[in-house]
């Protein structure tokens, strides 16, 4: 209850000072409406001269990136933790998220929200609404709650990884480029797995699961039964993978040792 | 003259003492290689050529495109829109140089820093895991490293444009970051230009982008040659040529109406 009051108003707060820079805002969320552009229409020109990449469709592609797009979206709206290395261990500022009345982790998730980022799901149900009327999909009156219950599972899986790799921080503060090496194998989870050789396919399964964010759960919406259980997986997955990381997030914790002045 | 010489090596030198950065860059770069090269051979398929270009050459394309990247790339617009922001440009402004020209070379330090740590090591390694064909022919070799550097020109072109920008929009990470996406895409490095539909590509026959990482990459998978390689180059140079005008525009303009911000 009082995580809630406390998230509404720094919610607040941010939107206020959102609200000053207005241009900026716009030219952001245009911008990042942009990178989303360039990606599917990257999949429209490539499905010009292919009509299928490995037994997918090119509206199946469509709709498994128009998923992908809802839990990223969820994620960089309140995960912004790439730079938790710098920003909190090198400059000490973990010193002052240790002594606020909070859990350390959701401290900094309410300090670096950028909500402006959930434009992002309107751009993925809008995406997947016009592949899956392409393909001729039907929903039944529960498939929304599964949908939502898809969402968390990808936004936890893809939260935890993050959470995990910042925990390293704390036994290391020396700079390494892991963070961005691990954003960019997320771009591997837009696509279905099976196009990556074995060892990728496991790694993405179980190592680094962000095939839980794209493929695995929008298989359950393409009614493609022999994913089944991976795309079933993917809230169990969620809770499981975001539990182990914020263990792992306590025990950092109490290694942080401060970085002095 | 010396002193713009001087700045290459300093920017140079002040790249080499973080070289270890530089290490995972190449990794990264690779991921995305990696990405894009099992996508590339699943949209083949068994399919043996699509416009014209082999599975092995496109490979080869997302490879170089990706490696030349890292030579051409810096945040030069970045840097220029955080001195304006804190002020700094005052005191560049009065200092004995052309700042403008200034940025070029320090973007130029930074690209023949990144070209020998990371474009050729990570080139090599790359060529070690994915099936990469390298030209035999020199003057391949010859048209490859022209089209690098008029490539290198536009970009930077491009990001001098963007950062004197900040002078009438004050902050624009936004526009930076929209910038960045666009070139991506419309230079060539996600998929060679001859992918896009007929119309697509007579309007960017009137835009510099390609000018950016699909001339290099098509001269180097030997895709463009003979006369096609030469024209590009010529597409190339006379771009350079046309984007001094603007930049020189906006920046008499943004001269006379600096506002320091703080400083």
């Amino acid at each position: 209850m009082k995580y809630a009051a406390i998230f509404f108003q720094y919610a607040a707060q941010y939107l206020k000072t959102r609200f000053t820079y207005r241009v900026d805002t716009v030219i952001e969320i245009v911008s990042d409406l942009l990178s989303q552009a360039v990606n599917f229409i990257f999949i429209l020109l490539v499905f010009n001269h292919t009509s299928f990449i490995s037994g997918w469709s090119r509206d199946e592609i469509i709709f498994i990136y128009g998923f992908f797009l809802v839990p990223f979206a969820i994620f960089g709206a309140f995960f912004n933790i790439w730079d938790f290395n710098e920003r909190y261990i090198v400059k000490g500022e973990m010193d002052r998220i240790l002594t606020r009345p909070i859990h350390s982790l959701f401290q900094i998730v309410l300090e670096r929200m950028e909500l402006e980022s959930l434009f992002g799901v309107i751009t993925g149900i809008g995406v997947m609404f016009y592949a899956g009327s392409r393909l001729g999909l039907s929903f039944s009156w529960y498939d929304p709650f599964i949908f939502v219950a898809m969402v968390l599972g990808g936004t936890l899986v893809y939260s935890a990884i993050f959470v995990l790799i910042a925990s390293i921080s704390f036994w290391s503060d020396s700079p390494t480029s892991i963070m961005p090496m691990i954003y960019n194998i997320g771009n591997y989870g837009r696509y279905p797995v099976d196009i990556y050789n074995h060892v990728i396919r496991f790694v993405l399964t179980w190592i680094l699961p962000f095939a839980f964010v794209g493929v695995y759960p929008a298989a359950y919406f393409l009614g493609r039964k022999d994913w089944y259980v991976y795309a079933f997986m993917t809230p169990v997955a969620g809770i499981m993978f975001f539990m182990i990381s914020v263990v792992m997030w306590n025990i950092g914790v109490t290694k942080y040792r401060g970085a002095g002045n | 003259m010396g002193k713009y010489i001087e700045m290459i090596r300093i920017r140079f030198l002040m790249m080499l003492a973080y070289r270890t950065n530089y290490y995972s860059g190449i990794l990264i770069y690779s991921i995305n290689i990696g990405a894009y090269y099992f996508l590339w051979t699943a949209i083949y398929g068994d399919k043996g050529s699509i416009e014209g270009m082999t599975v092995l050459q496109m490979t080869s394309y997302i490879a170089i495109a990706w490696m030349a990247r890292a030579f051409y790339f810096n945040n030069i617009d970045r840097e220029i829109a955080q001195e304006i922001k804190e002020g700094k440009v005052a005191v560049e402004l009065i200092r004995p140089y052309n700042y403008l020209l200034m940025k070029t070379m320090q973007g130029f330090g930074e690209g023949i820093f990144r070209l020998s740590f990371f474009s050729i090591p990570g080139m090599i390694i790359v060529a070690l895991i994915f099936p990469i064909t390298f030209s035999a022919d020199p003057i391949v070799w010859l048209l490859f490293v022209l089209a690098l550097v008029f490539s290198f020109l536009i970009n930077m072109q491009i990001n001098l444009l963007t950062g004197i920008l900040t002078f009438f929009f004050f902050n624009n990470a936004g526009l930076i970051r929209a910038k960045r996406v666009i070139i991506d895409l419309f230079s060539g490095l996600l998929l060679p230009i001859s992918f896009f539909p007929g119309w697509a590509q007579r309007i960017m026959d009137f835009l510099p982008f390609q000018g950016i990482s699909y001339v290099p990459s098509m001269i180097f998978t030997e895709s463009l040659s003979g006369s096609a390689a030469v024209n590009a180059l010529l597409f190339q140079f006379v771009w350079v040529l046309i984007l001094t005008v603007p930049i020189q525009v906006l920046w008499l303009i943004a001269r006379k109406q600096l506002v320091v911000q703080g400083g």
